[in-house]
């Protein structure tokens, strides 16, 4: 469990980047932290494996305070996927990246093997195994960075703007690669401004602006509040901008999914007909 | 819809950029990146190019401003022409002032102490006379909404910021072309509409042909008049919008169609049809509501 109490955090610069943060992400929870570029998100999380330690406030984990322990005690639980792959890459092949924590961690070489083989073909990079990550495009950077963290099977797994520089296809994957993890019962916290993303995954959401949380609640409720949405500087998700284009007809408007509009739509032209 | 559509050589065509038969292959590389690549950009249009990553697009960008082969060498066959001129007779320089390059992290490309430095470096490396360069600076922050910018430093701005700065150094190279390689993919989606917005302008007002490199079609298909699909190092979808959204092809290579053209389909397999193929939300309403009135 991460308890986040009165949280401040203030950059050496002065930019005050968290103005009192009060959170608790339950054991097993499926997390959704969005909001506009510079509203602290990636601040935020950043204290959650300890990378970052409180100006004033608290973060405790399972009961020990961020304070307390060091990066890499925190880490063995709560593994961190960085938004730029860039900062978390720098073995000279792909293969040696995805063992590398595993060896800092202590795990046996034949663990180490099957783990580096399940993690390069869960992310679908196997045929790069020997290739240096700097030869990669981004996309597949990214997806070299998130094979290395999840390799060790941390707890619980924070992932800062997953989706950037991924395709369709690959985010769908990655999609149902989380609430997978989540059924597993891991805590997946995902740091997103991707919106349709969300929408299709069904998270608890969290909105912030300048250094605060501005709300709360299931993906539905936030995402379809026009309002909130707006003070997040995130959209609706398109769904949700279709149906309410249409004039009030009586049916259900704070839909975020397209096979439930689709069906409270059809159920409408079959009433009429 | 188009598929492999034949080039067409006549001269009269409106092309500013073609390419026939490309191959390429980068250095070292077993496999090429590109493996025939034959697609023809009309001046004036907004063409977004799509498709899996690592599937050639920023390759092909990197053959239209001539980094292929000039900068990264490997092996190229075929050939890329731009307004008129074969890219391999070009020099990088040279072609600069037909095809400007915005890359995917803005953060790779501003180094100068101040915006305005920063804007007009490109214009020092032309050795553009003073005034003028002057002139073309203050017009490219204008044109981007970044004049109250210009002495700040770059990397104190924010992402979208930082996007508007990019933008504005290859538009005061005034080119016939820009690219932007996934210029949006760090911003909050208001901020990338913004963003699409700018660019939208830049075409209306200055024509200039847009080359988007993008995913997310939910924001940017409504800006598009071309829709160019890639899949491992090849053009595999090549047409307007709706038609590319709508195949069956684009869905089956997991290009992310937008929601109002899934709606549309998914309405479709149920027996409704609506009278168009809607790319966005407002043309999804218009549509439903089409239906929803005649019965
Ligand atoms: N290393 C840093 N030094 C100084 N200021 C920073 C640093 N990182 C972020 N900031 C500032 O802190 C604020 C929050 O940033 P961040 O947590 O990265 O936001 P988000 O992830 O929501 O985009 C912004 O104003 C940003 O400019
Ligand atoms: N500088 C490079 N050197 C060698 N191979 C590269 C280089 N850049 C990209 N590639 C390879 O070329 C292919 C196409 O990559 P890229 O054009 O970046 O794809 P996209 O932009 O569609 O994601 C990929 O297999 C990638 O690994
Ligand atoms: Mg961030
Ligand atoms: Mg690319």
């Amino acid at each position: 469990m991460i308890e986040v109490r009165d949280l401040h955090f203030t950059y050496p610069t002065g930019v005050e980047a968290l103005r009192g943060i009060n959170l608790t992400v339950r054991d097993g929870e499926f997390l959704a932290i969005m909001g506009q570029n510079g509203a602290g998100k990636t601040t935020l999380v950043k204290h959650f494996n300890g990378l970052l330690k409180p100006t004033a406030g608290e973060v405790v984990i399972d009961g020990v305070s961020t304070r307390d322990a060091s990066v890499a005690q925190i880490a063995r639980n709560v593994g961190f996927v960085f938004q730029n792959p860039d900062h978390q890459l720098f073995c000279e092949t792909v293969e040696e990246e995805v063992a590398f924590a595993l060896r800092n961690f202590g795990f046996k070489e034949t663990a180490i093997k099957n783990r580096v083989d399940w993690a390069l073909n869960l992310l679908d990079i196997k045929r790069y195994r020997e290739t240096s990550p700097f030869m990669l495009s981004g996309g597949e950077r990214k997806r070299v960075a998130l094979a290395s963290v999840l390799a060790w099977d941390p707890k619980v797994v924070i992932l800062d703007e997953p989706t950037i520089g991924q395709d369709h296809r690959q985010k769908e994957k990655l999609r149902q690669f989380i609430v997978q993890l989540n059924a597993q019962k891991k805590t997946v916290i995902v740091v997103t401004h991707d919106v349709e993303f969300v929408a299709e995954s069904n998270p608890q959401v969290m909105l912030m602006s300048g250094g605060e949380i501005v709300a709360e609640g299931d993906a539905r409720e936030i995402l379809t509040d026009q309002k909130l949405v707006a003070q997040a500087s995130i959209v609706s998700p398109e769904i949700t901008q279709i149906l309410s284009g249409l004039p009030d007809l009586g049916i259900q408007k704070n839909v975020i999914d397209v096979h439930e509009a689709t069906s409270i739509l059809l159920d409408l032209l079959e009433v009429a007909s | 819809m188009i598929e492999g559509s034949p080039i067409t050589v006549a001269n009269e065509t409106l092309a500013i950029i073609e390419t026939r038969k490309l191959v390429y292959t980068y250095s070292g590389a077993k496999k090429a990146a590109l493996k025939g690549v034959s697609v023809t950009i009309e001046s004036g249009e907004i063409v977004i190019l799509t498709g899996p990553s690592g599937c050639g697009k920023t390759t092909l960008c990197r053959c239209f401003n001539g980094l292929i082969p000039h900068f990264y060498g490997g092996k190229i066959e075929g050939e890329v022409v731009v307004a008129g001129h074969k890219v391999v007779d070009q020099t990088i320089y040279e072609l600069a002032r037909h095809v400007g390059l915005v890359f995917q992290n803005p953060e790779n490309q501003l180094f100068a102490l101040s915006v305005e430095k920063d804007v007009a470096f490109g214009l020092e490396n032309l050795a553009v006379p003073r005034d003028e360069m002057i002139k073309r600076v203050d017009w490219a922050l204008q044109m981007t909404g970044i004049e109250d910018l210009s002495e700040r430093p770059p990397h104190e701005l924010s992402g979208g910021q930082q996007q508007r700065v990019a933008i504005a150094c290859v538009l005061a190279m005034q080119p016939d072309v820009m690219i932007l390689d996934e210029p949006t993919s760090f911003l909050d989606p208001v901020g990338a509409q913004k963003i699409f917005e700018v660019i939208n302008e830049l075409n209306k007002e200055l024509g200039i042909t847009i080359i988007l490199v993008e995913h997310r079609l939910d924001l940017a298909s409504k800006y598009a008049d071309h829709v160019v699909v890639m899949d491992e190092g090849k053009v595999v979808l090549d047409g307007e919008p709706r038609g590319v959204f709508n195949s069956e092809k684009a869905r089956l290579i997991g290009v992310g169609v937008p929601k109002a053209t899934r709606l549309y389909q998914i309405l479709r397999e149920n027996g409704t049809h609506l009278s168009g193929v809607p790319v966005t939300s407002e043309e999804a309403s218009k549509l439903l509501l089409e239906v929803l009135k005649r019965d």
